[in-house]
């Protein structure tokens, strides 16, 4: 069985954004990168697959910068065998890094069973890549997925939806599967793993090599900015017992006849 | 002059505001509307209310409920036999799992979770949030038509006077084609609340909760708000509350009209999941929680004290 992730490499969450003076995308020199949060699922959850059918092949595939491969390094210190990688600039769209994804998996030579995913990336939450590389590759998807349970060829899997309802699907194999929070508790790289890791395969290659130029762009971003800051708030003390009740009243009342939210 | 389709779910019959919101900002464009199945008449009233021209009712076999694939072929069928240069949906979880399907069917651009757009000469040019809303860029689309975008619910607000189009439904004829990933069975959640990406007021609760039971205060002021509730990651990690509660760059990113942050830090991926609300209070002990410098109004003191206050004061406000 082959098993496909694919992973992001995003700015830790607690990272101030800064963007860059033209307006062309953020500085990325001082950012600390992370595997994307939500991948985390996913490569845990190939990893779990890979526990009761020992003869699977996890491969964990990455477009994006070579600055810094954390992202892969991390997938394969906690259990993946190999990792590809396609070199890209970091501010790719869906469709592009979709092509990518799908070309990169196609110069494996393996016949994907399952590819996992994230439901999305945090940096620019498009939440497509998993949906348009399964139209891509001609496969089903279930996206915003919090349980799974593999039978044979058949998966069952649980896609969370509004207000937290379950929708339960069916599917055989091959699928594309986007993992959300709650599928599971990914595992921490051991020492071992992340020195194994080390001299686990890595194939790298270019988007011209996977078939990607810039005629597959389809949204373009720029003029990257801060959001407007709000002015300042009023700010009221109710630590004293005896004024709670007149300040909650005040600030209720405010929230009526000033910010008519009420 | 540009023609639009607009995709509209159901939720119980209704359409969903967020549709609503699109069509009034899409005022000068021509813009239809398409649904999956049938539609109560006075939705469609609503519709063309808001600027509907036409109403199509796309119905067939395997339609009666939602699956990727069997939405994105009969959608991509009715496309095919209109010329419409862009395709607008809600961000919802249909229209996020939906979207980039429907699109790449297309080979087509999708603009996904926008937050506000320009139409000028018919061409599509918007904002969208990166980073949660840590910073926000231009979107633009490129290559073949039709052009797809996904519209953030919340985020455009209704048109106060909207420019009413014809509203005239008729039926199309859909077909689902072959489904492979099908819904067996659906698990209805615990709360029947407004999901949070579409809730008018939100109650968040962070760590000060200290446990789940707690969050009992919060859900009596929300139900008094008629607010849905949510958490801070530190209380979903803690086991306070469902990730499907969260708020935050891992989580949910919202935009209600007040937003009530309880015992809430404010910690960077926090705030930028809720900044975008547009009044926000917040309850907290510290004078110096981050949360502070983003709330409209802060109240520095113990919400296990100041909430049901808060409640009591709410409930006189809305006479309940």
């Amino acid at each position: 069985m082959n098993i496909f992730v694919c992973v992001k490499q995003v700015p830790d969450t607690e990272t101030k954004i800064t963007p860059t003076s033209d307006g062309s995308f953020i500085e990325t020199a001082s950012i600390k990168w992370i595997m994307n949060p939500y991948d985390e699922f996913a490569v845990e959850q190939a990893l779990l697959i890979k526990t009761s059918n020992p003869a699977a092949n996890v491969t964990v595939v990455r477009v994006g910068s070579v600055k810094d491969t954390e992202a892969l390094r991390t997938a394969m210190a906690m259990g993946a065998d190999d990792a590809a990688l396609v070199e890209a600039g970091d501010s790719l769209d869906s469709y592009s890094i979709a092509k990518a994804l799908k070309g990169a998996i196609e110069k494996t030579g393996k016949k994907p069973d399952i590819i996992l995913a994230g439901k999305q990336a945090i940096d620019d939450d498009a939440l497509q890549v998993p949906q348009i590389l399964a139209q891509m590759l001609n496969l089903p998807s279930v996206s915003v997925i919090v349980g799974f349970e593999l039978n044979g060829t058949t998966v069952k899997v649980k896609r969370e939806v509004e207000g937290g309802a379950l929708e339960v699907y069916e599917v055989n194999t091959p699928v594309v599967l986007a993992c959300n929070k709650g599928l599971n508790t990914p595992r921490y790289a051991s020492l071992p793993g992340i020195m194994k890791a080390k001299k686990k395969p890595m194939a790298q290659y270019s988007l011209a090599d996977v078939g990607v130029s810039d005629a597959d762009r389809r949204v373009k971003y720029s003029q990257f900015k801060l959001p407007p800051e709000k002015p300042a708030g009023k700010k009221f003390d109710a630590t004293d017992a005896a004024k709670q009740k007149e300040v909650v009243a005040q600030v209720v009342s405010l929230l009526r006849t000033e910010a008519k939210v009420i | 002059m540009a023609n639009v389709l607009v995709f509209t779910e159901l939720h119980d019959g209704h359409v969903k505001p967020v549709t609503l919101e699109i069509l009034g900002k899409l005022a000068g464009q021509s813009a239809d509307v398409a649904v999956i199945g049938d539609i109560a008449a006075d939705q469609v009233a609503e519709l063309a209310k808001h600027g509907a021209q036409n109403v199509h009712k796309i119905k067939g076999a395997n339609l009666d409920k939602y699956s990727p694939e069997g939405y994105a072929n009969a959608l991509a069928d009715f496309i095919k036999s209109k010329s419409y240069d862009y395709v607008f949906g809600g961000a919802t979880s249909v229209g996020k799992d939906l979207l980039p399907r429907l699109a790449t069917k297309f080979d087509a651009g999708l603009a996904s979770d926008v937050t506000n757009f320009t139409m000028d000469g018919g061409t599509f040019a918007g904002t969208r949030p990166f980073f949660s809303g840590k910073c926000l860029a231009k979107v633009e689309i490129t290559g073949p038509k039709p052009h797809f975008i996904s519209i953030r619910p919340n985020a455009l607000g209704m048109t106060p006077n909207p420019t009413a189009g014809a509203g005239a439904a008729a039926d199309a004829a859909g077909n689902a084609g072959e489904i492979r990933a099908m819904i067996k069975e659906i698990v209805k959640a615990a709360s029947t609340k407004t999901d949070l990406t579409e809730a008018n007021i939100i109650v968040t609760g962070g760590r000060a909760m200290k446990n789940a039971e707690n969050f009992a205060i919060l859900n009596t002021m929300a139900d008094v708000l008629g607010a849905t509730v949510g958490a801070s990651r530190a209380a979903v990690d803690s086991g306070f509350a469902p990730h499907a509660m969260q708020v935050g760059q891992t989580g949910k990113t919202v935009a209600p009209s007040l937003y009530i942050a309880c015992g809430v830090s404010g910690a960077i991926q926090h705030l930028a999941g809720m900044r975008t609300s547009k009044v926000i209070v917040a309850i907290n002990t510290d004078p110096d929680a981050p949360i502070f410098t983003k709330a409209d109004y802060g109240i520095v003191g113990d919400l296990f004290t100041i909430v049901p206050i808060m409640t009591e004061e709410f409930k006189k406000l809305l006479g309940k």
